[in-house]
């Protein structure tokens, strides 16, 4: 332990942490793990999207040299089905969720069948052949408007017209009356397509059960890995939660689509119990596009109205969700709470009525992906904006600065049944984006294009988000099963080396690297004498994990607390040791001295290693500094931005150029701009993506026409440009670091924006909407009228 | 089977493989070298890149027994003497991996690409890496790592830019 003066951490874009096991091939993710005596498994996918299953004949393939042996749904009744752990709260929710494999009737094509248990994962997949299935084909429906009409097929008994929930939100009255009453209302049917958060690396699981203690390990790609052990325990199982470790080993990328419980882990865990070794199971990447969740899947109509001077009275809004075959585990949430509630983004609308109908489809479970709720929320708003300031003949801008929320107005409760707002201003963040794009002069140049038969296109996205979801207790009422606190422990070993143990984990975020930082400045320690553990139930403390942006404003802040309580222990035992009163101790630089007498002091390491010993405490304390936060927001926190993009749209070819991408984005302070703005970037590139390439389509028989990498277009390095990005610094009120949040707010900012930017170049065309991506083709025939 | 002999990483291997065996399978199952990813099925998405015989290939398209006397480099096998490559030196510096699952594969690609282009333009690496799909960064410090990498390796003094 050094007492010198530590440079401050924070603010600096130092590299990560993390890296150099990742660019050596030392990364240990979970296809990487090999345990003594593994058997692999493969599992057979239903091919229909509804069907009865009559018989399933395993004999064939269980003959086969080298398997082990094969299960089927009707082997695994002795534990539950998966459980939902978010239902919209104050609602009635017809609740139905999947068991690990199907056992009479599969709903999706890509639900588990069976699955063959073999020495080596070819075999596991030669003996997949081997199976004869005798299907009934159902009726199918995928399209989640039409899943609630008279006469579509029923998914599940309980679930009348396929319905999972009603839902709705704001003042029904007030609204009808606002757009009844006004001066312009546009309207618009606008569908968020379904989209696939492809994390590069694939989901799966290994479990290995110990008989002599009856005790599971499961590696799984998730990120929350005690959640899962509380789930698959208290829910699946039914076992003590001390039965199940749970270790998340690097994982490859998550986007929402690991935070969820998922089959494998089931299966995998049951059939290491049954047979005694250790099992495997990796998908391909087929199989996570046919199985793992997906996201978005919203039919949206929505109506806004205002007057001739681009004033907004009024936003009805009714959204049909498909959620898929079954809820995944916080599916029914993220369409209503995370989506509903914030539907009116940065603008001040007197009278504001949603409508969501979540609904049950022959496709594969929607729950969330990067901004989970809000991206729709945003794109919607945005879009619709848009749409006004286009029929208005109003600057696009304009119209988004006269109706922003006020700065004054803050903490601003939107009427939506949100926690109000924590802090913002938006007007600066647009003004920013405005002059670093060069507005007025991008205008100029569009209409001299114009004239040369050239389109270019500038588009706007203005939005505000949610974050850290907490406090617990408001979670609650929306339906939110447990809680949203995060943990962190903080302990000082006797050499002074600083330990920390968190239930947030990243998956790319570089939280290590951040969170060293914050508590090297926090108790000016060097950067290095901090380690951070998680991903690991065993040797962390519960938490919640990581998703929706809340690692740093939750988990962050819990580290903090701990810190702090650190420092107020050790100015006790300063104190104590210095004859001093430790209300009149300063810790400062490392060394927590007397006030007014410098040379009175102790260095943090001294006081370490005199707590570690322990052998002369004062009367009353413990030995050691370790301090533990569970630490409740009292607010979530609200990230907010404008982004531009500058786009060329070439008729002949239909192709679509970004020429240019601005974003100022406020996530409150910054610990590491580097990370933040990595962060920013890939948020960016998914919103773009889903603007341009990405669609998950189904055909009306349920089959999932991108089923494959070859389909789903992912973009390549040539399919995005650059990224220019700044910020405005308004720093969250609710927790001590003032941070908001920056995993999710690319992703919230862009597709609109993308959107904006083609149907301002298409303009000309008479476009004044086009549903996302904004393929060639359809850009091809739009300019064709 | 086929018996083959392969030079890994300057070490050489001589193996029983199927003849179904495909490369990245032999590197990842038989030789233990787990650096080398699987992100697809297809052939899309370039986290299995490995470089033999001086190209790099996808390793999952590629049969095993067809490697016979030929001499693979994979991630393991980049950094000389405890010194990181520039490559993994600029993606470090840059910020150019998040998850780091195609990192590997960007990385052996971008090595190829430089062998060929040693001084390439932004837009010739974004072309040069058409073949690995990465989720996280967006690709723009992916680019900004290239080039660093390609700097150093003209022996030009580099830093990573500033954000």
């Amino acid at each position: 332990m050094t007492s010198e003066t530590t440079t401050p951490m924070i603010g600096r874009a130092i590299k990560r942490r993390e890296d150099p096991k990742l660019i050596t091939g030392q990364g240990n993710f979970l296809d990487d793990v090999k345990l003594n005596g593994m058997t692999h498994a493969a599992v057979l996918r239903s091919p229909y999207a509804h069907a009865r299953i009559l018989s399933i004949d395993t004999q064939k393939a269980a003959a086969l040299p080298g398997v082990v042996a094969v299960f089927v749904g009707k082997d695994l009744l002795d534990v539950n089905p998966l459980p939902c752990a978010w239902p919209a709260g104050g609602f009635k929710n017809n609740m139905n969720t999947p068991r690990a494999m199907a056992v009479d009737v599969v709903r999706f094509v890509g639900e588990a069948v069976a699955v063959v248990i073999a020495e080596d994962r070819f075999i596991a997949r030669d003996a997949l052949d081997l199976i004869d299935v005798d299907y009934e084909p159902l009726a199918v429906v995928v399209d989640p408007e039409k899943a609630t009409q008279p006469g579509a097929p029923q998914l599940h008994e309980n679930a009348p017209n396929n319905v999972v929930v009603e839902w709705s939100a704001g003042n029904r009255e007030g609204t009808n009356r606002a757009v009844a009453s006004a001066e312009v209302v546009v309207k618009e049917r606008i569908v968020n397509q379904r989209l696939m958060a492809t994390p590069m690396e694939t989901r799966g699981s290994i479990a290995r059960y110990e008989s002599s203690t009856n005790e599971f390990t499961l590696w799984t790609s998730s990120q929350a890995p005690h959640v899962m052990r509380l789930l698959l325990t208290a829910f699946v199982f039914g076992i003590p939660e001390t039965k199940l470790r749970v270790i998340a080993p690097n994982v490859g990328g998550g986007f929402g689509q690991k935070i969820f419980v998922y089959p494998d882990m089931v299966f995998c865990m049951w059939i290491s119990r049954k047979i005694g070794r250790p099992v495997k199971f990796v998908e391909d990447r087929s199989e996570n596009f046919k199985s793992s969740t997906h996201g978005r899947d919203h039919v949206t109509d929505v109506e806004l109205s205002g007057t001739r001077d681009g004033q907004i009275t009024g936003l009805r809004v009714k959204t049909y969700a498909g959620l898929g075959a079954y809820l995944s585990t916080i599916a029914p949430g993220v369409a209503t709470t995370l989506y509903g509630r914030i539907v009116t983004g940065v603008y001040k609308i007197p009278n504001v009525s949603i409508d969501v109908i979540a609904t049950y489809t022959n496709t594969a479970m929607v729950d969330a992906y990067r901004g989970a709720g809000r991206p729709e929320a945003s794109y919607l708003i945005e879009r619709i904006v848009d749409r006004f300031a286009a029929e208005l003949g109003m600057d696009p801008a304009e119209v988004r600065r006269r109706n922003f929320i006020p700065p004054t107005e803050f903490p601003y409760d939107n009427g939506l049944g949100l926690l109000p707002y924590d802090s913002g201003n938006y007007a600066p963040a647009l003004d920013k984006a405005l002059a670093n794009v060069g507005y007025a002069d991008l205008r100029k140049e569009q209409a001299t294009l114009r004239a040369q038969g050239r389109y270019l296109g500038i588009g706007i996205s203005s939005y505000v988000e949610i974050c850290g979801v907490a406090p617990t207790a408001w979670a609650n009422g929306q339906g939110w099963g447990a809680g949203l606190w995060e943990s962190a422990n903080v302990r000082i070993h006797l050499t002074g080396q600083v330990v920390v143990t968190t239930g947030s984990l990243p998956h790319g975020q570089g939280v290590e690297t951040t969170f060293a930082q914050i508590v090297a400045d926090e108790l000016g320690v060097p950067y290095d004498s901090v380690l951070i553990e998680h991903s690991d139930t065993a040797g962390t403390p519960f938490g919640y994990g990581t998703y929706g942006s809340r690692s740093l404003a939750v988990g962050g802040t819990a580290m903090v607390k701990s810190a702090r309580k650190i420092k107020e222990k050790a100015k006790r035992l300063a104190a104590h040791l210095l004859e001093a009163n430790p209300e009149d101790m300063i810790f400062a630089d490392g060394k927590i001295s007397v006030k007014g007498s410098p040379d009175k002091s102790k260095t943090f390491g001294e006081i370490a290693l005199y707590a570690s010993v322990g052998a002369s405490m004062p009367e009353g304390e413990e030995p050691f500094l370790d301090e533990t936060t569970y630490y409740d927001p009292p607010n979530c926190t609200f990230p907010f931005g404008t982004h531009i993009s500058v786009v060329e749209v070439f008729p002949d070819t239909g192709a679509v150029e970004v020429k240019r991408y601005v974003a100022v984005d406020d996530v409150g302070n910054i610990i590491n701009p580097r990370i933040v703005h990595g962060q920013l970037h890939g948020g960016i590139a998914q919103g773009m993506a889903q603007a341009l390439y990405e669609n998950a389509v189904y055909d009306d028989n349920g089959q999932l026409l991108a089923g494959t990498l070859m389909d789903y277009a992912i973009p390549n390095a040539s399919m995005l440009p650059d990224f220019e990005i700044s910020h405005t610094v308004t720093p969250s009120p609710v927790n001590p670091l003032g941070v908001k949040g920056a995993g999710e707010a690319g992703t919230i900012g862009s597709a609109q924006c993308i959107m904006n930017a083609v149907i301002d170049a298409l303009s000309p065309f008479g476009v004044r909407h086009m549903q996302m991506p904004a393929t060639p083709e359809k850009i091809w025939h739009a300019t064709r009228g | 089977m086929a018996r083959i002999t392969v030079t890994v990483n300057g070490k050489s291997h001589t193996s029983d493989v199927e003849d179904r065996t495909l490369l990245v399978h032999y590197l990842r199952e038989q030789l233990n070298l787990t650096g080398t990813h699987i992100g697809c099925d297809t052939s899309q998405c370039g986290a299995c890149v490995v470089v033999v015989d001086g190209n790099s290939v996808k390793s999952c398209t590629t049969l095993a027994a067809r490697c016979d006397h030929a001499s693979v480099t994979t991630i393991e096998g980049l950094a000389q003497d405890g010194n990181l490559h520039p490559l993994q030196e600029g993606f470090w510096e840059c910020h150019g991996l998040q998850c780091g699952f195609c990192t590997p594969g960007m990385i052996m690609s971008a090595y190829d690409m430089l062998q060929q282009n040693p001084n390439p333009t932004d837009d010739e690496v974004r072309h040069g890496l058409e073949g690995n799909l990465c989720r996280c960064t967006g690709y723009h410090n992916i680019v900004r790592a290239v080039q660093y990498a390609a700097a150093k390796m003209r022996g030009e003094e580099v830093s990573a830019p500033n954000v």
